[in-house]
């Protein structure tokens, strides 16, 4: 019997838990899957993951968006003052709209002008820097709190929940059981990870995790699953053929870029509003650039973002929460590869023995002699991952065919 | 009758560049209308606000500083329009410069040679540094085929921490004991010498220089055109027997070791070191846009680093007078957008024209 897709992959899971389990244990760093870890991950996953469909959205549609780092700022800037004068809700849909305005002026300039995609996604960061620099010399110089790099702190914050019974939220008043924080303090083998892991992912969340989780599943179904989505895809995979069928190419595209810079603003939304309680300059810190990496490492596709700013929003988050943890990780990777190793061997893969090896030997010489990891090395993971994905995996990457070409509708091809 | 043709061909080619510059300079004049009604909105006089700009820049005093200003951004612009006239974008020209920056102020502090030798050892240690870390991203695009603008914005990044993680651990001198670090002094040997006293240095013929050379080596010279010939058609290029993989390798490295230069007139001009609040970021981006305004022709590049130092040179007196200084930038990055659109849609509109001519030639001669 072949086993099914979904068997595999609950395997894998299941084999990855017990692995970080028996690490967790071994090293006694419970930090490893602590449910503020996962908290601080989950909160730190979201902009990314955003970021991330942002980036999918422009480049299924067949523009390349460069300018997500530039939308993301627009949505810091107009979603703190949004929350700032009306309250959280409407500072999320101030954010939108900011980035909306940066996905229009994109759209506006490679698709209405056919200009280079890059040179315009370069051109919007570099605008959008300076832009909300201006407008916050008019309008948070002088205020209590503002400045010229930063928005007076906002008087609302967005409500949290907990999930009722799980993670001991309230039932018309009543306090509920928290059973997995007590399942996490009992520190069983694969149970106590998942207790939390389960915690972390229920406890304080904010609704504004919710919508941006809610992106995934529903940008999926609306670009796999639906006329308009196939159209979108079409005109980022062969618009030439797409036009042949009547597909108006150049709306879809318009289209797409709204709705990636309206997802980019809710990226810098979450940081200004949700992460923090004000406007700060630099407060993307690249993040546009890492939703853009985490593109790439998930194939152009939404499953494969979530895993990717998951992956990458963990790293963050257990830099954040527990720096010491992090030597435990390398010891985690020798393990993986050590498995992946074992695996390769069963399947006569040369290729991959190598390459498990050479890992399994690094992480574990890491783990033995690195104490710390430097703080300024650990910001460049995604990059890294990034390119050593790119380099290693291009083969089985599958970009929209068409993204980044320049399309004049009508023209003779 | 080949005079004849020849001259025709001058003819054709002054039009063009002067089509070019009068495109570019409406595409300024229509850039400022947006921000003065950028202005207009926010509730200033955009009419103080340009008077305020020509009345400070037009000054013999900033004329200094606009030159000043020009210099980072000639080098940075350059290394960008290299990789343009092969059709590679090199976004990477911010962490070539910074790690440059770091190598060469380091590297500087290690030896001891008479001043010239000394100066000269620090620019060629920038310009290995830049073209080494632009080799990365020529090597990764050679050997698995990665896009250069994905790699170089990765790269970027990398960049940043990694000369962070370099100077905190290896370079940075405590010695001085003041707050903002740096490495240790270069040695006055190793200082370029001021053209006007602490106003402007050597830099500055340094990267007109660069910019003459630059015309040289890509306008008028075999590999040049070998250059060129891959960044318009890299088939043809290929069929021609121009090596598609060694042009790439070559241009981001030359790229690089121009990129390299950008940060030198702060680190032996000013800082006599590498400090990460003392160096100024955002050149490579600069560059970007300076490129573009100046359509990767020397010329065009000086003039245009030299509008953008103008502009940046009115700032402080911008905001004394109650104009937030951004607008500046903002007027920057507009002009640039306005300048590619109104460039794209006019060569556009040439080569229509040109077709047009070339149809109407052909049925005259009634074939």
């Amino acid at each position: 019997m072949i086993p099914s897709k979904n068997f595999k992959l609950y395997v894998s899971i299941l084999g990855a838990l017990a692995i970080i389990s028996t690490v967790r244990l071994w090293t006694d760093q419970d930090a490893l899957t602590s449910s503020s870890t996962i908290g601080t991950a989950l909160r730190l996953t979201v902009p990314i993951l955003l970021a991330g469909m942002a980036g999918l959205w422009a480049e299924r549609c067949g523009v390349l968006n460069i300018g997500i780092e530039g939308m993301m700022i627009f949505g810091t800037w107009f979603g703190a003052w949004g929350a700032w004068q009306f309250g959280p809700w409407v500072g999320l849909l101030f954010a939108i709209l900011g980035g909306m305005f940066g996905g229009l002026v994109h759209a506006v300039a490679t698709v209405r002008f056919n200009i280079d995609q890059v040179i315009s996604g370069v051109v919007i960061n570099l605008f959008a820097f300076f832009g909300v620099r201006y407008l916050s010399e008019l309008v948070y110089v002088g205020k209590p709190g503002g400045g010229i790099s930063q928005s007076p702190p906002q008087k609302w914050a967005l409500p949290k929940f907990n999930l009722p019974i799980l993670s001991g939220g309230e039932i018309a008043g009543w306090k509920s059981s928290d059973f997995l924080g007590w399942l996490e303090s009992q520190r069983w083998f694969i149970l106590g990870d998942l207790g939390g892991i389960g915690r972390g992912l229920t406890h304080s969340i904010s609704w504004a995790t919710v919508i941006a989780v809610i992106v995934v599943p529903v940008s999926a179904w609306v670009l796999w699953r639906t006329r308009f989505g196939l159209r979108l895809r079409s005109s980022g995979e062969s618009p030439v053929a797409a036009e042949s069928l009547g597909v108006k190419v150049n709306h879809l595209r318009y289209f797409g870029l709204l709705i990636s810079g309206g997802l980019a603003g809710l990226a810098g939304g979450t940081l200004s509003i949700v992460a923090s309680s004000y406007y700060r300059q630099g407060q993307t810190a690249g993040r546009g650039f890492i939703g853009l990496a985490t593109m790439i490492f998930g194939n152009w596709r939404p499953s494969g973002i979530l895993t990717g700013a998951l992956l990458f929003g963990y790293a963050e988050g257990i830099k954040l929460v527990a720096s010491d943890s992090i030597t435990a990780l390398f010891l985690f990777i020798a393990a993986i590869a050590i498995v992946f190793f074992v695996l390769s061997i069963v399947r006569r893969k040369r290729s991959q023995i190598l390459v498990t090896l050479v890992v399994f030997i690094l992480s574990a010489v890491a783990y033995r002699t690195v104490s710390t990891v430097p703080e300024s090395l650990t910001q460049s993971l995604p990059y890294v991952v990034t390119l050593i994905v790119l380099a290693t995996a291009n083969q089985r990457l599958r970009p929209p065919a068409m993204a980044g070409v320049p399309f004049r509708p009508g023209e003779p091809h | 009758m080949s005079q004849n043709i020849n001259s025709q061909r001058n003819f054709n080619s002054m039009r063009k560049s002067l089509n070019t510059l009068g495109s570019s300079v409406s595409a300024i004049i229509l850039a400022l209308i947006i921000c003065g009604v950028l202005l207009l909105v926010t509730g200033k006089d955009p009419f103080a606000a340009y008077g305020k700009i020509l009345e400070t820049g037009l000054t013999s005093d900033k004329f200094l500083e606009m030159l000043k200003r020009a210099t980072p951004l000639i080098f940075s612009a350059i290394a960008v329009a290299i990789g343009f006239k092969m059709n590679l974008f090199n976004i990477g020209v911010e962490g070539q410069y910074l790690f440059a920056a770091l190598i060469a102020a380091e590297m500087g502090t290690h030896v001891s040679l008479p001043r010239p030798l000394h100066i000269l050892f620090i620019l060629v240690v920038a310009m290995i540094s830049g073209a080494a870390w632009a080799s990365v991203a020529a090597f990764l695009k050679i050997v698995r085929g990665i896009n250069e603008v994905i790699s170089t914005i990765m790269l970027n990044y990398i960049a940043l921490s990694f000369i962070q993680w370099l100077f905190e651990t290896f370079f940075r001198d405590n010695s001085d004991g003041g707050l903002n670090v740096k490495t240790t002094k270069i040695a006055p040997s190793g200082r370029m010498p001021d053209l006007v006293h602490d106003r402007l240095n050597g830099m500055f013929i340094i990267a007109l220089l660069v910019a003459f050379l630059y015309w040289i080596v890509v306008f008028r010279s075999r590999f040049g055109f070998q250059l060129r010939a891959s960044g318009l058609n890299p088939i043809a290029a290929r069929t021609a027997g121009i090596p598609a993989n060694r042009m790439i390798l070559i241009a981001l490295m030359l790229s690089g070791a121009v990129a390299g230069l950008v940060a030198m007139s702060a680190v032996i001009g000013d800082v006599y070191g590498y400090g990460p609040s003392a160096i100024a970021t955002q050149f490579g981006f600069a560059g970007i846009s300076v490129a573009l305004l100046g359509r990767n022709h020397p010329l065009g590049i000086i003039g245009a680093a030299m509008l953008f130092g103008f502009l940046d040179s009115t700032s402080a007196e911008l905001q004394l007078s109650g104009i937030p200084s951004s607008i500046v930038k903002v007027i920057q990055a507009i002009i640039v957008l306005v300048v590619v659109i109104v460039n794209e849609a006019s060569s556009r509109r040439y080569n229509r024209r040109t077709a047009e001519r070339a149809a109407l030639a052909l049925k005259s001669l009634d074939i």
